[in-house]
Protein backbone atom coordinates (compact mmCIF):
# COMPACT_ATOMS: atom_id res chain seq x y z
CA UNK A 1 0.00 0.00 0.00
CA UNK A 2 3.24 2.21 0.82
CA UNK A 3 3.75 2.22 -3.12
CA UNK A 4 -0.11 3.48 -3.79
CA UNK A 5 0.53 6.42 -1.30
CA UNK A 6 4.12 7.51 -2.71
CA UNK A 7 2.69 7.62 -6.21
CA UNK A 8 -0.71 9.51 -5.22
CA UNK A 9 2.28 11.57 -3.42
CA UNK A 10 3.98 11.84 -5.93
CA UNK A 11 0.97 12.69 -8.79
CA UNK A 12 -0.26 15.54 -6.34
CA UNK A 13 2.95 16.96 -5.54
CA UNK A 14 3.40 17.03 -9.87
CA UNK A 15 -0.10 18.78 -9.75
CA UNK A 16 0.41 21.81 -6.82
CA UNK A 17 4.35 22.33 -8.63
CA UNK A 18 2.92 22.77 -11.67
CA UNK A 19 0.18 24.91 -10.68
CA UNK A 20 3.56 26.76 -8.40
CA UNK A 21 4.97 27.88 -11.55
CA UNK A 22 1.89 28.93 -13.13
CA UNK A 23 1.32 32.36 -11.66
CA UNK A 24 -0.69 33.66 -13.99
CA UNK A 25 -3.26 30.57 -14.03
CA UNK A 26 -3.05 31.14 -10.66
CA UNK A 27 -4.31 34.60 -10.51
CA UNK A 28 -6.92 34.02 -13.70
CA UNK A 29 -9.04 31.90 -11.36
CA UNK A 30 -9.04 34.48 -8.68
CA UNK A 31 -9.66 37.37 -10.96
CA UNK A 32 -12.51 35.61 -13.30
CA UNK A 33 -15.07 35.39 -10.40
CA UNK A 34 -13.70 38.84 -8.62
CA UNK A 35 -14.87 40.43 -11.89
CA UNK A 36 -18.53 38.68 -11.69
CA UNK A 37 -18.33 39.44 -8.32
CA UNK A 38 -17.50 42.91 -8.10
CA UNK A 39 -18.85 44.08 -11.45
CA UNK A 40 -21.22 41.70 -13.02
CA UNK A 41 -23.23 41.28 -9.70
CA UNK A 42 -23.17 45.25 -9.39
CA UNK A 43 -24.80 46.07 -12.68
CA UNK A 44 -27.49 43.58 -12.46
CA UNK A 45 -28.21 44.15 -8.30
CA UNK A 46 -30.82 46.35 -9.14
CA UNK A 47 -32.24 44.06 -12.55
CA UNK A 48 -32.52 40.64 -10.63
CA UNK A 49 -34.86 41.11 -7.49
CA UNK A 50 -34.63 37.75 -5.35
CA UNK A 51 -37.39 36.15 -3.13
CA UNK A 52 -36.36 34.20 -0.16
CA UNK A 53 -35.85 31.13 -0.96
CA UNK A 54 -34.19 28.35 0.94
CA UNK A 55 -31.19 28.37 2.83
CA UNK A 56 -31.62 31.86 3.15
CA UNK A 57 -33.26 33.28 6.07
CA UNK A 58 -34.04 36.95 4.93
CA UNK A 59 -33.48 38.93 2.03
CA UNK A 60 -29.92 39.01 0.46
CA UNK A 61 -28.08 40.77 -2.00
CA UNK A 62 -27.24 39.56 -5.54
CA UNK A 63 -23.66 39.70 -4.68
CA UNK A 64 -24.15 37.00 -1.69
CA UNK A 65 -26.78 35.19 -4.19
CA UNK A 66 -23.55 34.43 -6.55
CA UNK A 67 -21.23 33.69 -4.35
CA UNK A 68 -21.71 29.76 -4.55
CA UNK A 69 -22.30 29.98 -8.22
CA UNK A 70 -19.11 32.09 -8.33
CA UNK A 71 -17.18 28.86 -6.15
CA UNK A 72 -18.53 26.01 -8.44
CA UNK A 73 -17.46 28.43 -11.65
CA UNK A 74 -13.47 28.15 -9.92
CA UNK A 75 -14.26 24.64 -9.75
CA UNK A 76 -15.65 24.32 -13.45
CA UNK A 77 -12.72 26.05 -15.21
CA UNK A 78 -9.95 24.32 -12.96
CA UNK A 79 -11.37 20.98 -13.97
CA UNK A 80 -11.54 22.14 -17.94
CA UNK A 81 -7.87 23.06 -16.81
CA UNK A 82 -7.10 20.09 -15.70
CA UNK A 83 -8.63 18.98 -18.95
CA UNK A 84 -6.57 21.33 -20.65
CA UNK A 85 -3.51 20.03 -19.11
CA UNK A 86 -3.76 16.58 -19.69
CA UNK A 87 -4.35 17.23 -23.49
CA UNK A 88 -1.33 18.78 -23.38
CA UNK A 89 0.55 16.10 -21.71
CA UNK A 90 -0.51 13.46 -24.56
CA UNK A 91 0.86 15.86 -27.26
CA UNK A 92 3.78 16.36 -25.06
CA UNK A 93 4.68 12.90 -24.39
CA UNK A 94 4.81 12.97 -20.73
CA UNK A 95 1.12 11.30 -20.38
CA UNK A 96 2.85 7.75 -21.83
CA UNK A 97 5.12 8.19 -18.33
CA UNK A 98 2.06 7.88 -16.51
CA UNK A 99 -0.15 5.59 -17.97
CA UNK A 100 3.40 3.05 -18.41
CA UNK A 101 3.00 2.85 -14.17
CA UNK A 102 2.62 -0.55 -12.73
CA UNK A 103 -0.33 0.93 -10.72
CA UNK A 104 -3.86 -0.02 -11.61
CA UNK A 105 -4.74 2.92 -14.52
CA UNK A 106 -7.99 3.75 -12.67
CA UNK A 107 -5.55 4.71 -9.28
CA UNK A 108 -3.54 7.02 -11.70
CA UNK A 109 -6.26 8.65 -12.93
CA UNK A 110 -7.72 9.33 -9.89
CA UNK A 111 -4.61 10.50 -7.67
CA UNK A 112 -4.67 13.15 -10.81
CA UNK A 113 -8.31 13.95 -10.04
CA UNK A 114 -7.67 14.67 -6.48
CA UNK A 115 -4.39 16.73 -7.09
CA UNK A 116 -6.78 19.00 -9.69
CA UNK A 117 -9.45 19.03 -6.94
CA UNK A 118 -6.69 20.04 -3.88
CA UNK A 119 -5.84 22.74 -5.90
CA UNK A 120 -9.53 24.14 -7.18
CA UNK A 121 -10.20 24.27 -3.50
CA UNK A 122 -7.16 26.15 -2.54
CA UNK A 123 -8.55 28.68 -4.95
CA UNK A 124 -12.52 28.78 -3.68
CA UNK A 125 -10.87 29.54 -0.41
CA UNK A 126 -8.88 32.34 -1.74
CA UNK A 127 -11.72 33.74 -3.40
CA UNK A 128 -13.67 33.68 -0.68
CA UNK A 129 -11.17 35.39 1.40
CA UNK A 130 -10.69 37.82 -1.09
CA UNK A 131 -14.77 38.66 -1.12
CA UNK A 132 -14.63 38.49 2.50
CA UNK A 133 -12.61 40.99 2.29
CA UNK A 134 -15.18 43.35 -0.07
CA UNK A 135 -17.81 42.49 2.86
CA UNK A 136 -19.40 39.67 0.87
CA UNK A 137 -19.29 36.73 4.19
CA UNK A 138 -20.88 34.32 4.45
CA UNK A 139 -21.96 32.15 8.28
CA UNK A 140 -18.59 31.69 9.83
CA UNK A 141 -18.92 27.97 10.03
CA UNK A 142 -19.98 27.51 6.70
CA UNK A 143 -16.70 28.06 5.29
CA UNK A 144 -15.76 24.69 7.00
CA UNK A 145 -19.44 22.48 6.36
CA UNK A 146 -18.88 23.68 2.68
CA UNK A 147 -15.71 21.96 2.20
CA UNK A 148 -17.25 18.56 1.69
CA UNK A 149 -19.46 20.35 -1.23
CA UNK A 150 -16.15 21.34 -2.71
CA UNK A 151 -14.58 18.10 -2.61
CA UNK A 152 -17.41 16.31 -3.97
CA UNK A 153 -18.21 19.04 -6.55
CA UNK A 154 -14.56 19.04 -7.26
CA UNK A 155 -13.98 16.00 -8.15
CA UNK A 156 -17.43 15.44 -10.48
CA UNK A 157 -16.18 18.93 -12.39
CA UNK A 158 -12.54 17.22 -12.69
CA UNK A 159 -14.10 13.91 -13.91
CA UNK A 160 -15.58 15.55 -16.58
CA UNK A 161 -12.62 17.04 -17.59
CA UNK A 162 -10.86 13.66 -17.54
CA UNK A 163 -13.85 12.43 -19.94
CA UNK A 164 -13.41 15.34 -22.14
CA UNK A 165 -10.02 14.71 -22.02
CA UNK A 166 -10.11 11.12 -23.58
CA UNK A 167 -12.03 12.62 -26.42
CA UNK A 168 -9.94 15.94 -27.45
CA UNK A 169 -7.45 14.88 -30.07
CA UNK A 170 -5.70 17.89 -30.01
CA UNK A 171 -5.11 20.74 -28.47
CA UNK A 172 -6.33 23.15 -31.05
CA UNK A 173 -9.58 21.91 -30.11
CA UNK A 174 -10.16 22.60 -26.52
CA UNK A 175 -12.11 26.38 -27.94
CA UNK A 176 -15.20 24.01 -28.47
CA UNK A 177 -15.28 23.23 -24.98
CA UNK A 178 -15.48 26.40 -23.82
CA UNK A 179 -18.19 26.91 -26.34
CA UNK A 180 -20.25 23.54 -25.74
CA UNK A 181 -19.32 22.83 -22.29
CA UNK A 182 -18.23 25.46 -20.00
CA UNK A 183 -20.78 27.96 -21.21
CA UNK A 184 -23.83 26.64 -21.27
CA UNK A 185 -22.85 24.77 -18.65
CA UNK A 186 -22.36 27.72 -16.40
CA UNK A 187 -25.06 29.55 -18.45
CA UNK A 188 -27.91 26.77 -18.06
CA UNK A 189 -27.55 26.66 -14.11
CA UNK A 190 -28.41 28.29 -10.97
CA UNK A 191 -25.32 30.19 -10.38
CA UNK A 192 -26.17 33.71 -11.93
CA UNK A 193 -30.48 33.30 -10.94
CA UNK A 194 -32.74 31.12 -8.98
CA UNK A 195 -34.47 28.61 -11.09
CA UNK A 196 -37.77 30.07 -10.42
CA UNK A 197 -36.47 33.22 -11.76
CA UNK A 198 -35.32 31.42 -14.86
CA UNK A 199 -39.31 29.38 -15.42
CA UNK A 200 -40.66 33.23 -15.72
CA UNK A 201 -39.10 33.46 -19.01
CA UNK A 202 -39.04 30.04 -20.23
CA UNK A 203 -40.14 26.49 -18.13
CA UNK A 204 -38.39 24.32 -20.86
CA UNK A 205 -35.12 26.17 -19.87
CA UNK A 206 -35.90 26.03 -16.21
CA UNK A 207 -35.89 22.09 -16.73
CA UNK A 208 -32.72 21.92 -18.45
CA UNK A 209 -31.41 23.80 -15.56
CA UNK A 210 -32.85 21.62 -13.34
CA UNK A 211 -31.33 19.00 -15.02
CA UNK A 212 -27.80 20.27 -15.58
CA UNK A 213 -25.06 18.42 -12.90
CA UNK A 214 -23.47 21.82 -12.64
CA UNK A 215 -27.11 23.32 -10.89
CA UNK A 216 -26.58 20.82 -8.22
CA UNK A 217 -23.19 21.21 -7.47
CA UNK A 218 -23.85 25.25 -6.89
CA UNK A 219 -26.81 24.29 -4.33
CA UNK A 220 -24.84 21.31 -2.47
CA UNK A 221 -22.20 24.65 -2.30
CA UNK A 222 -25.12 27.16 -1.58
CA UNK A 223 -26.89 24.65 0.89
CA UNK A 224 -23.36 24.32 2.66
CA UNK A 225 -22.20 27.07 2.99
CA UNK A 226 -25.19 28.20 5.40
CA UNK A 227 -25.03 24.78 7.21
CA UNK A 228 -27.66 22.79 5.33
CA UNK A 229 -27.94 20.07 3.16
CA UNK A 230 -29.47 19.63 -0.16
CA UNK A 231 -30.22 16.15 -0.38
CA UNK A 232 -31.42 16.00 -3.85
CA UNK A 233 -27.91 17.88 -5.04
CA UNK A 234 -25.93 15.61 -2.95
CA UNK A 235 -27.44 12.61 -4.38
CA UNK A 236 -27.25 13.95 -7.98
CA UNK A 237 -23.72 14.84 -7.27
CA UNK A 238 -22.62 11.67 -6.22
CA UNK A 239 -24.41 9.71 -8.93
CA UNK A 240 -22.83 12.07 -11.65
CA UNK A 241 -19.31 11.49 -9.84
CA UNK A 242 -19.73 8.10 -9.83
CA UNK A 243 -20.77 8.10 -13.99
CA UNK A 244 -18.17 10.60 -14.54
CA UNK A 245 -15.35 8.26 -13.12
CA UNK A 246 -16.48 5.47 -14.71
CA UNK A 247 -16.43 7.23 -18.23
CA UNK A 248 -13.12 8.36 -17.47
CA UNK A 249 -11.48 5.32 -16.63
CA UNK A 250 -13.39 3.49 -19.56
CA UNK A 251 -12.11 6.67 -21.92
CA UNK A 252 -8.25 5.65 -20.70
CA UNK A 253 -8.94 2.19 -20.89
CA UNK A 254 -6.29 0.69 -23.82
CA UNK A 255 -8.53 -2.14 -24.88
CA UNK A 256 -11.73 -0.32 -24.88
CA UNK A 257 -11.29 2.95 -24.46
CA UNK A 258 -10.69 6.54 -26.83
CA UNK A 259 -7.01 6.35 -26.63
CA UNK A 260 -6.94 3.67 -28.83
CA UNK A 261 -7.41 6.37 -31.61
CA UNK A 262 -4.22 8.31 -30.90
CA UNK A 263 -1.52 6.69 -28.41
CA UNK B 1 19.29 -30.06 -20.20
CA UNK B 2 20.77 -27.25 -22.25
CA UNK B 3 17.75 -26.71 -24.42
CA UNK B 4 15.29 -26.28 -21.24
CA UNK B 5 17.43 -23.91 -19.81
CA UNK B 6 17.72 -21.60 -23.06
CA UNK B 7 13.69 -22.02 -23.19
CA UNK B 8 13.56 -20.80 -19.33
CA UNK B 9 16.24 -17.96 -20.23
CA UNK B 10 13.99 -16.69 -22.98
CA UNK B 11 11.33 -16.18 -20.64
CA UNK B 12 12.40 -14.03 -18.75
CA UNK B 13 13.37 -11.75 -21.66
CA UNK B 14 10.58 -10.77 -24.35
CA UNK B 15 8.09 -13.29 -26.36
CA UNK B 16 5.67 -11.89 -28.82
CA UNK B 17 3.69 -14.37 -30.33
CA UNK B 18 1.21 -13.97 -33.54
CA UNK B 19 0.57 -10.03 -32.69
CA UNK B 20 -1.66 -8.42 -34.57
CA UNK B 21 -3.00 -4.54 -34.43
CA UNK B 22 -5.75 -3.16 -36.45
CA UNK B 23 -6.26 0.98 -36.65
CA UNK B 24 -10.37 0.10 -38.59
CA UNK B 25 -9.51 -1.46 -41.43
CA UNK B 26 -6.22 -0.98 -41.48
CA UNK B 27 -3.38 -3.80 -40.27
CA UNK B 28 -0.90 -2.17 -38.59
CA UNK B 29 0.62 -5.35 -37.13
CA UNK B 30 0.02 -8.70 -38.93
CA UNK B 31 0.52 -11.78 -36.28
CA UNK B 32 3.95 -11.16 -35.86
CA UNK B 33 6.55 -13.28 -33.41
CA UNK B 34 9.52 -12.96 -32.10
CA UNK B 35 11.75 -13.66 -29.01
CA UNK B 36 14.76 -11.43 -27.43
CA UNK B 37 16.60 -13.56 -24.78
CA UNK B 38 18.28 -11.50 -21.81
CA UNK B 39 21.78 -10.15 -22.60
CA UNK B 40 20.84 -9.64 -25.65
CA UNK B 41 20.63 -6.30 -27.83
CA UNK B 42 18.06 -7.10 -30.90
CA UNK B 43 17.72 -4.30 -33.15
CA UNK B 44 13.94 -3.34 -34.62
CA UNK B 45 14.76 -2.16 -38.13
CA UNK B 46 12.21 -0.75 -40.05
CA UNK B 47 11.21 2.29 -42.05
CA UNK B 48 9.03 5.39 -41.01
CA UNK B 49 5.33 3.62 -41.53
CA UNK B 50 6.62 -0.23 -40.61
CA UNK B 51 4.44 -0.47 -37.51
CA UNK B 52 7.14 0.19 -35.02
CA UNK B 53 5.22 2.62 -33.03
CA UNK B 54 2.24 0.77 -32.88
CA UNK B 55 4.24 -2.45 -31.62
CA UNK B 56 5.83 0.25 -28.77
CA UNK B 57 2.29 1.37 -27.57
CA UNK B 58 1.58 -2.71 -27.46
CA UNK B 59 4.58 -3.64 -25.87
CA UNK B 60 3.89 -0.87 -23.28
CA UNK B 61 0.20 -1.57 -22.50
CA UNK B 62 -0.94 2.19 -24.24
CA UNK B 63 -3.02 -0.06 -26.64
CA UNK B 64 -4.27 -3.65 -25.90
CA UNK B 65 -4.34 -6.25 -29.16
CA UNK B 66 -6.83 -8.28 -29.42
CA UNK B 67 -4.79 -11.05 -30.73
CA UNK B 68 -1.46 -12.05 -29.58
CA UNK B 69 0.40 -12.78 -26.64
CA UNK B 70 3.07 -10.35 -25.40
CA UNK B 71 5.84 -11.72 -22.41
CA UNK B 72 7.70 -9.60 -20.27
CA UNK B 73 10.45 -11.31 -18.13
CA UNK B 74 8.20 -14.06 -17.75
CA UNK B 75 4.97 -12.24 -16.94
CA UNK B 76 1.93 -12.33 -19.29
CA UNK B 77 1.02 -8.81 -20.01
CA UNK B 78 -2.51 -9.20 -20.94
CA UNK B 79 -2.83 -11.28 -17.80
CA UNK B 80 -0.78 -9.92 -15.32
CA UNK B 81 0.42 -6.07 -16.31
CA UNK B 82 1.01 -4.47 -13.16
CA UNK B 83 4.19 -7.33 -13.27
CA UNK B 84 5.23 -6.82 -16.73
CA UNK B 85 5.28 -3.41 -16.29
CA UNK B 86 7.15 -3.68 -13.54
CA UNK B 87 10.23 -5.42 -15.23
CA UNK B 88 9.80 -3.05 -17.96
CA UNK B 89 11.61 0.31 -18.91
CA UNK B 90 10.87 2.72 -21.64
CA UNK B 91 12.55 5.27 -23.82
CA UNK B 92 9.59 7.07 -25.99
CA UNK B 93 11.06 8.37 -29.09
CA UNK B 94 8.80 11.43 -27.37
CA UNK B 95 10.74 13.10 -24.77
CA UNK B 96 8.63 12.81 -21.63
CA UNK B 97 10.27 14.57 -19.30
CA UNK B 98 8.46 17.40 -17.10
CA UNK B 99 10.74 20.57 -18.42
CA UNK B 100 9.65 22.48 -14.98
CA UNK B 101 11.06 20.23 -12.75
CA UNK B 102 14.82 19.60 -11.95
CA UNK B 103 16.45 15.95 -13.32
CA UNK B 104 16.43 14.95 -9.59
CA UNK B 105 12.40 15.50 -9.79
CA UNK B 106 11.68 14.38 -12.99
CA UNK B 107 13.41 11.06 -11.42
CA UNK B 108 11.50 10.95 -8.40
CA UNK B 109 8.42 11.50 -9.87
CA UNK B 110 9.26 8.29 -12.06
CA UNK B 111 10.48 6.25 -8.84
CA UNK B 112 7.42 7.07 -7.25
CA UNK B 113 5.18 5.80 -10.23
CA UNK B 114 6.97 2.69 -10.35
CA UNK B 115 6.57 2.25 -6.36
CA UNK B 116 10.19 2.56 -5.00
CA UNK B 117 9.92 3.02 -1.27
CA UNK B 118 11.26 6.72 -0.79
CA UNK B 119 14.44 5.85 1.46
CA UNK B 120 15.89 4.09 -1.48
CA UNK B 121 14.81 6.49 -4.49
CA UNK B 122 17.77 9.27 -3.64
CA UNK B 123 20.60 6.15 -3.67
CA UNK B 124 18.97 5.30 -6.50
CA UNK B 125 18.26 8.11 -8.48
CA UNK B 126 22.45 9.14 -7.43
CA UNK B 127 23.44 5.91 -9.07
CA UNK B 128 21.77 5.51 -12.28
CA UNK B 129 22.63 9.23 -12.74
CA UNK B 130 26.20 8.34 -12.09
CA UNK B 131 26.46 5.64 -14.59
CA UNK B 132 25.50 8.02 -16.83
CA UNK B 133 27.72 11.26 -16.46
CA UNK B 134 24.88 13.02 -14.90
CA UNK B 135 25.40 13.42 -11.46
CA UNK B 136 26.44 16.99 -11.53
CA UNK B 137 23.52 17.91 -13.58
CA UNK B 138 21.00 16.30 -10.94
CA UNK B 139 19.84 19.48 -9.62
CA UNK B 140 19.06 21.64 -13.06
CA UNK B 141 16.16 22.58 -14.37
CA UNK B 142 15.39 19.82 -17.41
CA UNK B 143 14.58 22.82 -20.02
CA UNK B 144 18.34 23.27 -19.68
CA UNK B 145 19.53 20.26 -20.40
CA UNK B 146 20.79 19.97 -23.96
CA UNK B 147 18.97 17.11 -26.50
CA UNK B 148 21.95 14.56 -25.53
CA UNK B 149 21.88 15.23 -21.97
CA UNK B 150 18.16 14.82 -21.74
CA UNK B 151 18.10 11.58 -24.02
CA UNK B 152 20.41 10.37 -21.34
CA UNK B 153 18.61 10.87 -18.58
CA UNK B 154 15.68 9.67 -20.14
CA UNK B 155 17.52 6.16 -20.20
CA UNK B 156 18.71 6.69 -16.35
CA UNK B 157 15.37 7.05 -15.52
CA UNK B 158 14.20 4.19 -17.30
CA UNK B 159 16.92 1.70 -15.42
CA UNK B 160 16.01 3.52 -11.80
CA UNK B 161 13.86 0.60 -11.13
CA UNK B 162 16.29 -2.35 -12.62
CA UNK B 163 14.07 -3.48 -15.16
CA UNK B 164 14.74 -6.91 -17.17
CA UNK B 165 13.66 -5.82 -20.68
CA UNK B 166 14.52 -2.51 -22.01
CA UNK B 167 12.78 -0.99 -24.92
CA UNK B 168 14.17 1.73 -26.67
CA UNK B 169 11.91 3.62 -29.39
CA UNK B 170 13.98 5.63 -32.15
CA UNK B 171 16.07 6.80 -28.97
CA UNK B 172 19.08 8.71 -30.68
CA UNK B 173 16.01 10.58 -32.79
CA UNK B 174 17.56 14.52 -33.56
CA UNK B 175 21.29 13.84 -31.68
CA UNK B 176 24.48 14.92 -33.13
CA UNK B 177 26.75 11.67 -34.01
CA UNK B 178 28.48 12.35 -30.42
CA UNK B 179 25.68 11.60 -28.36
CA UNK B 180 24.25 8.90 -30.60
CA UNK B 181 27.62 7.15 -30.40
CA UNK B 182 27.47 7.02 -26.74
CA UNK B 183 24.04 6.49 -25.62
CA UNK B 184 24.28 3.09 -28.32
CA UNK B 185 27.26 2.28 -26.76
CA UNK B 186 26.21 2.36 -23.57
CA UNK B 187 22.92 0.33 -24.22
CA UNK B 188 25.44 -2.66 -25.92
CA UNK B 189 27.07 -2.43 -22.86
CA UNK B 190 23.72 -2.91 -21.03
CA UNK B 191 22.57 -6.07 -22.59
CA UNK B 192 26.16 -6.90 -22.33
CA UNK B 193 25.19 -7.37 -18.40
CA UNK B 194 22.59 -9.32 -19.02
CA UNK B 195 19.42 -6.98 -19.76
CA UNK B 196 17.10 -7.61 -22.78
CA UNK B 197 16.89 -4.93 -25.17
CA UNK B 198 14.75 -3.81 -28.07
CA UNK B 199 15.98 -1.09 -29.63
CA UNK B 200 13.95 0.61 -32.12
CA UNK B 201 15.30 2.13 -34.86
CA UNK B 202 15.67 2.90 -38.96
CA UNK B 203 18.78 4.36 -38.53
CA UNK B 204 21.67 1.32 -39.27
CA UNK B 205 24.96 2.33 -37.87
CA UNK B 206 23.55 2.24 -34.59
CA UNK B 207 23.84 -1.56 -35.26
CA UNK B 208 26.15 -3.98 -34.76
CA UNK B 209 27.00 -7.08 -36.66
CA UNK B 210 26.55 -9.45 -33.20
CA UNK B 211 23.38 -8.13 -32.66
CA UNK B 212 20.02 -10.09 -33.38
CA UNK B 213 17.66 -8.22 -35.64
CA UNK B 214 14.12 -7.81 -36.41
CA UNK B 215 13.22 -6.24 -40.06
CA UNK B 216 9.59 -4.74 -39.59
CA UNK B 217 7.58 -3.59 -43.23
CA UNK B 218 3.97 -3.21 -43.25
CA UNK B 219 3.17 -4.64 -39.90
CA UNK B 220 5.25 -7.86 -40.99
CA UNK B 221 8.83 -9.43 -40.03
CA UNK B 222 10.81 -9.78 -42.87
CA UNK B 223 14.03 -10.92 -41.38
CA UNK B 224 15.34 -12.24 -38.45
CA UNK B 225 18.43 -13.82 -37.12
CA UNK B 226 22.04 -12.17 -36.54
CA UNK B 227 22.76 -9.03 -38.26
CA UNK B 228 26.05 -9.81 -39.27
CA UNK B 229 24.07 -13.29 -40.67
CA UNK B 230 21.56 -11.42 -42.22
CA UNK B 231 23.51 -8.43 -44.06
CA UNK B 232 26.13 -11.15 -45.24
CA UNK B 233 29.33 -9.39 -47.47
CA UNK B 234 26.54 -5.78 -48.30
CA UNK B 235 26.65 -3.19 -46.07
CA UNK B 236 23.20 -3.17 -43.36
CA UNK B 237 22.19 -0.26 -45.05
CA UNK B 238 22.26 -1.86 -48.75
CA UNK B 239 20.91 -4.67 -47.41
CA UNK B 240 18.01 -2.88 -45.65
CA UNK B 241 17.04 -0.91 -48.75
CA UNK B 242 17.15 -3.91 -50.61
CA UNK B 243 14.83 -6.04 -48.31
CA UNK B 244 12.28 -2.79 -47.83
CA UNK B 245 12.61 -1.40 -51.64
CA UNK B 246 8.48 -0.99 -53.21
CA UNK B 247 8.33 -2.27 -56.06
CA UNK B 248 7.55 0.38 -59.19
Amino acid sequence: MNGFWGAARAIMGREFLRFIHQRERFIAALVRPMVWLLIFAAGFRAALGLSIIPPYQTYITYETYIVPGLCAMVLLFNGMQSSLSLVYDREMGSMRLLLTSPFPRWWLLFCRLLGSTAISILQVYTFLALAGFFGITMPPLGYVTVLPGLVLGGLMLGALGLVLSSFIKQLENFAGVMNFVIFPMFFLSSALYPLWKMAESSPLLRDICALNPFTHVVELIRFLLYLQINWIALLWVVIWTILLCAAAVWGYDPARGLMKRKT
Amino acid sequence: MPDTQTADETKQGLTVCDLSFRYGSKTALDAISFEVAPGRFCALLGPNGAGKSTLVALLTHLLVAPEGDIRIAGHDLRQHPRRALADLGVVFQQPTLDLSLTVRQNMAYFAALHGLPRRQTQARIDAALDRLGMGERAGEKVRALNGGHRRRMELARALLHEPKVLLLDEPTVGLDAAARQSITDHVHDLANQGLCVLWATHLTDEVRDADQMLVLHRGQILATGQTGDLRGDRTLSDWFLTQTEVPT
